[in-house]
């Protein structure tokens, strides 16, 4: 019954349309979503024709647990852009966060020592101060009504210096013995999956269920396809914006604490152009960069379309790994003028 | 009835028996209109009349489908707006066609800047200067058109015009937006044009302006002219009677509203900064109508009641006084409102039927989790209560018509079970059979024992479903009119001020 829809009064069909399915073509997505993977699939081909190692596991839980970082944040910044804001700090607030959590554990040391409770003091401190940055940034723009790109531009600047000032130039260094305790959150794992992939994978996935099946995502995509009606229709619109900000910081201090076992340190270039990579895995996904529609595991697949392009220029040794950053540049100027080919259709 | 001046001279811009469709529906009915050089020709006529379709022909922003537009004898050689510009015909329209971030002199000369490769400042600013001397305007070539108020920019607009040389100068109500000191300034401006042998088409709401500038007046109604006079063969009265003049359609349901107890009460209601003191009240099972010209404050007192603008005042529902603040608390309190304006305040166009449908209402959809089954229910019923007719039910809303739009709109409020639905421009842009249907729905409301209130422009419409009606004039209630009382020509007059025995109504122009 799905072609019947031309003859008759439409509303016919309409009415006893609960069991009715929309035809197989309108089920699937459409090209546009369809792209990001399969040039992932590409990628993941290209990879392997070009060095046997690409899909050993050591190599895939490299790129997996390196995507994991930029990939949760790029999560929380799926929702950002998706409610029609943008967050260009996220970087600067890894950095930030990092530096805070590193110096908040050493002085915590002396009194606590090394121990459980002390990676967990380091965790929430991380988690409370992404929340603290994520509301400042969300209410600067929901209150103070000032341009998201403006508001992040500053904060962006202001985390960076920031923390640049608590490393007094340098690196801010987690102490040894800690360091020795705390490096298992990244470098270990469960059933052999490395706990960066576990957490970025639970992220990913009620991120999805988040957007598609509650009304905190709804509300995303009503108010950025369009606020005012979204207000006219009792939407607590600068509530759920201030939540997207708060979210995105949160996600933040999540990635800050799955990075920190990495380096155990933190400097003025931690987290440099993160922003960009996040903004540009949720743009490849599919989400519309002005808000109104956002695709939670299209951004899952940018970052790892992104984190494939910097493996493979490393191992097949094809193109100088310099000039990863051009590839991804293309890549992302060709993912905008793909949606707009489609959305102008 | 035609008893227009003749004149020796040819029109300068003339339509001849110009017909309009848009689809299926004509909305003018061969139309036979003259612009002659050194006269003001007032185009009057109910809101949705034709007039503004009219303007835009005769701009060259729409071909007519059937008919003439001559100019100087011979057809009219444009297409575009730019085309007839170029060729002296100039319309400026309600919304002005300014840059507010550049001068008066920049947007003076926009597409036709002096000088070869570098900008000519000079002589732009010296040609505009003569310009502005001889609007005897005191405005600087150097201001920004966002600093200036509105009645400089309308002389802006006239002297943009001058420089492209208007023979022909189509006015789409200037004086809407301007205080009556500055109608007086655009009153001497457009004497001096037409001394100066421009021919000039003058539209406005407010028939004081008719009879003071117009040498000639056409009265349109629903696409036709039904009436054609010359200076001072029509009074107000009269003109008000023929842009009326007609019986009403039984498109309308029959009365038979039985109001009960007072639902809603208002009292001391202002919005800033329009609306002021507005009281009223609404009972249980009837239709309130109110009506008023566009820019009188309806919307405003809407949006106001339902917490969309900060307001002061008391509302009380049931006697119990409520505080509304926000959309949210108004549908806690039983009311809902139905914007004017679909497409940009009711509807996301870019979204499928359910999940327009549901918006407002998502929580009883489910928490955490947004229950698909049920939306599709009710998506469902919404199809088959409101007669929604949608090819596919996961299109975008954006490609339904505006009236199987109106209806979702409609159905999307009422999903909320609100006890007072306030309904502004119920039947906007819809074609005369959805609009029965939307009639019928909301006659409907009223005999479940809901109070709704009607903002409608459409006169008839206004009239053909309230049981009582409020005017409104300049932010405030001009009028109340009940039962006798309630005739087209007595809500007319309050809309205009031209009445002088109504209760209430203390202000004049």
């Amino acid at each position: 019954m799905s072609d019947s829809t031309r003859s008759d009064p439409a509303r016919a069909d309409l009415a006893r349309a609960d069991t009715a399915r929309p035809s197989l073509a309108a089920r699937l997505p459409g090209l546009s979503a369809l792209g990001p993977l399969l040039a992932l699939i590409l990628l993941v081909a290209l990879g392997a024709y070009l060095n046997e190692n690409f899909l050993s596991a050591g190599n895939v839980t490299n790129v997996l647990a390196r995507s994991a970082f930029i990939g949760m944040i790029a999560v929380g910044m799926t929702f950002v852009i998706t409610s029609g804001g943008l967050d260009l700090s996220v970087g600067s607030m890894a950095a930030f966060i990092a530096g805070v959590m590193i110096l908040a554990m050493n002085a915590l040391l002396p009194s606590m020592g090394v121990g459980v409770p002390l990676i967990l003091a380091g965790m929430g401190i991380a988690l409370g101060a992404g929340l603290l940055a994520g509301l400042g940034n969300g209410l600067l723009v929901t209150k103070a009504r000032i341009e998201p790109f403006i508001v992040t531009l500053g904060t962006m600047g202001i985390f960076r210096s920031l923390v640049t000032w608590l490393a007094d130039g340098g690196t801010i260094s987690l102490d040894f013995g800690v360091r020795q305790l705390y490096r298992p959150v990244y470098y270990s794992g469960l059933f052999g999956i490395a706990w960066p992939i576990l957490v970025f994978a639970v992220v990913a996935i009620a991120g999805q269920i988040a957007m598609r099946h509650t009304r905190f995502g709804r509300y995303c995509e009503a108010i950025g396809s369009n606020d005012k009606v979204a207000l006219y229709s009792a939407v607590n619109v600068e509530r759920i914006r201030l939540m997207t900000y708060v979210l995105l910081g949160l996600l933040v201090g999540l990635a800050t604490i799955m990075y920190v076992p990495r380096l155990g340190s933190a400097s003025g270039s931690t987290g440099m152009l993160w922003e960009l990579e996040a903004i540009a895995a949720v743009i490849i996904g599919g989400t519309a960069l002005k808000g109104g529609y956002g695709r939670v595991w299209g951004t899952v697949i940018g970052v790892l379309i992104l984190s494939l392009i910097d493996n493979i220029l490393i191992l097949a040794d094809l193109v100088s790994p310099y000039l990863n950053g051009t590839i991804q540049g293309v890549i992302i100027v060709l993912a905008v003028v793909l949606q707009r080919s489609k959305s102008s259709a | 009835m035609s008893t227009a001046p003749e004149r020796a001279a040819a029109p300068v811009l003339e339509l001849v028996d110009v017909r309009k469709s848009f689809g299926p529906i004509e909305i003018l009915h061969g139309i036979d209109f003259a612009l002659h050089a050194g006269e003001v020709h007032a185009l009057i006529g109910e809101n949705g009349a034709g007039k503004s379709t009219i303007m835009k022909i005769l701009g060259g922003f729409l071909a007519p489908s059937s008919g003439a537009v001559r100019l100087d004898g011979a057809p009219a050689p444009y297409t575009t707006g730019a085309q007839a510009e170029a060729l002296g015909v100039v319309v400026i329209h309600q919304e002005f066609n300014l840059a507010p971030d550049l001068t008066v002199s920049e947007n003076i000369w926009l597409g036709r800047e002096l000088g070869g490769l570098f900008l000519d400042h000079r002589a732009m600013r010296t040609g505009t200067q003569a310009l502005l001397d001889e609007l005897d305007s005191p405005i600087r070539p150097e201001a920004r058109i966002r600093d200036l108020p509105v009645s400089d920019r309308q002389m802006v607009e006239i002297a943009k015009a001058l420089a492209r040389k208007a023979r022909v100068l189509v006015m789409d109500e200037p004086s809407a937006v301007l205080t009556h000191k500055e109608v007086e300034v655009l009153f001497r401006q457009i004497e001096r044009l037409r001394a100066q042998g421009v021919a000039l088409l003058y539209t406005s709401h407010r028939l004081e302006e008719i009879t003071r500038l117009a040498d000639r007046v056409t009265v349109l109604r629903d696409g036709a002219v039904v009436r054609k006079a010359g200076r001072g063969e029509l009074t107000e009265d009269g003109m008000a009677t023929a842009m009326v003049g007609r019986k009403l359609e039984d498109i309308y349901p029959p009365k038979r509203h039985h109001a009960g107890a007072v639902a809603l009460e208002v009292r001391g209601f202002s919005v800033p900064p329009l609306v002021k003191d507005i009281s009223f009240t609404l009972r249980r099972g009837e239709v309130l109508g109110i009506s008023g010209l566009v820019g009188s404050g309806r919307t405003e007192l809407a949006e106001g009641l339902v917490g969309l603008r900060p307001a002061s005042g008391e509302i009380l529902r049931h006697g119990v006084p409520v505080k509304v603040g926000s959309v949210r608390e108004a549908a806690a309190c039983g009311m809902a409102y139905l914007t004017e304006d679909r497409k940009e305040h009711g509807l996301l166009l870019d979204k499928n039927l359910a999940v327009n449908l549901t918006l407002s209402t998502l929580a009883r959809f489910g928490t955490p989790f947004i229950d698909a089954g049920r939306e599709e229910a009710a998506l469902t019923r919404a199809i088959g209560d409101f007669d929604i007719r949608a090819p596919r039910r996961d299109m975008k809303v954006g490609n339904l018509s505006g009236g199987n739009q109106q209806k979702l709109l409609l159905a999307k409020t009422m999903l909320g079970d609100p006890e007072v639905v306030i309904i502004d421009e119920p039947t906007r842009g819809i074609d005369v059979g959805t609009k029965s249907q939307i009639y019928a729905f909301i006659d409907a409301l009223a005999a479940e024992g809901r109070s709704v209130i009607v903002i409608s422009s459409d006169m008839p419409e206004i009239l053909g479903l309230s049981d009582r009606v409020l005017v409104m004039r300049h932010g405030r209630i001009a009028g109340e009119l009940e039962g006798e009382r309630l005739t087209e020509n007595a809500v007319v007059r309050l809309v205009m001020g031209t009445n002088e025995q109504a209760s209430g109504s203390a202000s004049h122009v």
